[in-house]
């Protein structure tokens, strides 16, 4: 089973990490992606959803505590791996995480692996996450005219675009259809 | 989407040796080409009928996959998943599934395991299909694409009668599959496999010494061991090139350790050995579904009508307190929910109170089962997944299809991102056509199986 080893790196030294990792012999960056942590439930509270707590009041279960530092909003997270080219074998992957904030501070890539100019792109698009020592940057899946960037989670699942529904902006109806709260509440 | 066209390159504006000053051309081929798998825009610079500079625009199938991940319960993701790579869907489903089930350090029963085998086996194979016989079909080779879409659906009614839809499968859950196998399951297969040999024989015969074929299939579309890594390809891309990378043998997951299969290689990367590697890719599948049909433990699939109530009976008995004769039947239940009961649970699908949907005999006869029932489908009960990250990937279609999940604990995902493996093609695709000709984009396109659903999301 794939088990990447986790390291955790300042984000300014994230590209020497890559590179130091490039020269040990990791030649594929599988992935780059990265996660949205703003919405993370508090550490210790108790989880709204734990069933003996809506019926008890009571609960075993506390928050897991957030990943990362408070003052980052975004993982940003580099997997690479060690691919021998003569037998196909995956000799280790590791997976890197650097912890940043909404600023330009991570370095591009695309200098040790070309794919990460596309993968950039994506992290850019959905989460507005800049790089460093790159010309420019363009979205990938999305289009020029696309305001805010959808995979933050203060991005409304339901919010429309200028160029997609009505001029107003006034939010789609619910795309979900489970989306929808419960009439019976517990409290 | 942006309507800036790329500047054109300095190189091709300098005058070239013989004093001429070469003109060059932007040349729009897409979003919607006849010869373009889905929708997708090439900008292509181009001197005469030579490819100089090509940018590629994505993004036109963009429906949200790892947005609306976030706001649904786990198991309803699995739908969703059935739209990414729509040519193997059930790949995708067992991937997600798999990735939710590392999270959550449950282990699917063995014959479970089997079943999912078979079923990504299957989906392996209608990819292959459809790959080959749609670049045949845009190389004039029209006969070989009926003769491969007819085995797809061949397989498409094996799909059928497995998960009861043929495209939007949604067939594994948390823990396990949807279903056991339907009765028979292995005799139709075999005996499709039969006509799917045939149909791969006489395609071979029509095409890989067919001299109009291999003309524009022979060293057109070139790339690299060392460039295909550098841009992450995997699967039969990667293979082709000659490193024999499959995650199916370099992390063995479910039961491929058990399995002896081969690892189909090439040997220069051109589209001509993409097309063999899928070809020979498709047989070996096919002897990995039948010795999982050698292997696959014993299960119950098929009963008696005289072991069968139906299951308002059930709910009958049950309210009157008449449980000592329920234990003697099995639920006859609705056709979509077909294969859920007693008798696959523990076999197929993990036994599991806090991740699984209990037996229907469970939910119709006692109080218990109901409410185990409604536990896993009330709006932010269901199932929950410890907090914590991780990736988990499989074999897709197209190479190393990654799951990578984090959980904060609660009923549904915090983040889902799924690694595409023909996105990754996708940014190469510059390094596969520019020098080569505009005809040329029509095999290379083919051969990257590009499904824009996995590369769009």
């Amino acid at each position: 089973m794939i088990a990447p080893e986790k390291r955790r790196v300042e984000p300014k030294k994230a590209f020497e990490a890559l590179k130091a990792l490039k020269d040990e012999g990791y030649n594929v960056l599988v992935d780059m992606t990265a996660v949205d942590y703003s919405a993370w439930p508090e550490a210790g509270s108790a989880d709204p959803y734990d069933k003996t707590y809506r019926m008890t009041g009571e609960t075993k279960e506390l928050r897991a505590p957030r990943p990362i530092p408070a003052e980052a909003r975004f993982d940003v997270v580099y997997q690479v791996m060690k691919i021998d080219l003569q037998t196909g074998e995956d000799k280790g992957r590791v997976e890197l995480h650097a912890a940043v904030g909404e600023e330009p501070v991570l370095r591009s890539a695309m200098s040790l692996w070309p794919i990460a100019d596309w993968l950039e792109r994506e992290v850019w698009d959905m989460f507005g996450v800049k790089f460093t020592d790159r010309p420019d940057i363009k979205r990938l899946l999305l289009y020029e005219e696309f305001q805010g960037h959808p995979l933050r989670k203060d991005y409304p699942i339901n919010k429309r675009q200028p160029l997609i529904g009505p001029a107003s902006g006034e939010p789609a109806g619910n795309p979900s259809f489970n989306h929808s709260e419960p009439t019976v509440k517990y409290d | 989407m942006t309507n800036t066209a790329p500047e054109i390159s300095k190189e091709s504006a300098k005058p070239a040796a013989d004093g001429r000053r070469h003109q060059t051309y932007l040349l729009n081929m897409g979003p919607a080409h006849p010869a373009m798998h889905g929708i997708i825009r090439l900008v292509l610079e181009i001197e005469g009928e030579k490819i100089v500079n090509t940018e590629t625009e994505i993004g036109y199938l963009h429906r949200a996959f790892e947005k609306h991940a976030e706001v649904e319960p786990w198991n309803n993701v699995v739908p969703w998943t059935d739209r990414l790579n729509y040519v193997s869907p059930l790949i995708n489903n067992v991937g997600y599934a798999m990735a939710v089930e590392k999270l959550c350090g449950i282990e699917v029963p063995e014959r479970g395991q089997y079943i999912r085998v078979i079923a990504s086996e299957i989906s392996r194979i209608t990819d292959h299909l459809t790959c080959v016989g749609a670049s045949a079909m845009e190389l004039g080779a029209f006969t070989v694409f009926l003769y491969l879409i007819k085995s797809r659906e061949y397989l498409y009614q094996l799909i059928d009668q497995l998960t009861g839809a043929r495209i939007t499968t949604a067939y594994t859950r948390v823990g396990g599959v949807k279903g056991d196998l339907p009765p028979d399951f292995k005799d139709k297969c075999l005996a499709v496999f039969k006509k799917i040999r045939e149909d791969i024989r006489d395609s071979d015969r029509l095409l890989t010494k067919n001299r109009i074929f291999v003309d524009r299939m022979e060293g057109t579309g070139i790339i690299s061991k060392e460039d295909a890594l550098a841009y992450s390809i995997t699967g039969p891309f990667l293979r082709s090139t000659g490193v024999p990378y499959d995650v199916r043998k370099a992390h063995p997951y479910l039961i491929y350790d058990r399995l002896n299969f081969e690892v189909p290689v090439g040997t220069t990367g051109d589209n001509f050995d993409r097309y063999l590697v899928r070809l020979a890719e498709i047989e070996q599948s096919m002897r990995i579904i039948e010795q999982c049909f050698e292997q696959i433990p014993e299960g119950k699939h098929s009963l008696e009508p005289s072991e069968m109530e139906n299951a308002f009976e059930f709910q009958d008995q049950g309210k009157h307190g008449d449980t000592a004769l329920l234990y003697k039947y099995r639920a006859k239940v609705d056709q979509t929910l077909e294969g859920m009961g007693r008798s696959s649970d523990g076999t197929a699908r993990a036994h599991d109170r806090g991740h699984v949907m209990p037996p229907k005999e469970e939910t119709y006869g006692n109080i218990e089962g109901l409410m185990d029932h409604f536990q896993m489908v009330m709006w932010s009960w269901g199932v929950k997944v410890p907090a914590g990250e991780g990736y988990f990937a499989v074999e897709g279609g197209n190479g190393e299809l990654g799951f990578h999940i984090v959980s904060s604990g609660d009923c549904k995902a915090y983040r889902v991102r799924c690694r595409p493996p023909c996105l990754y093609i996708m940014a190469a695709l510059p390094k596969l056509l520019n020098g080569g000709w505009v005809a040329d984009i029509i095999p290379t396109f083919g051969s990257v199986n590009m499904i824009g659903g996995e590369l769009d999301r």
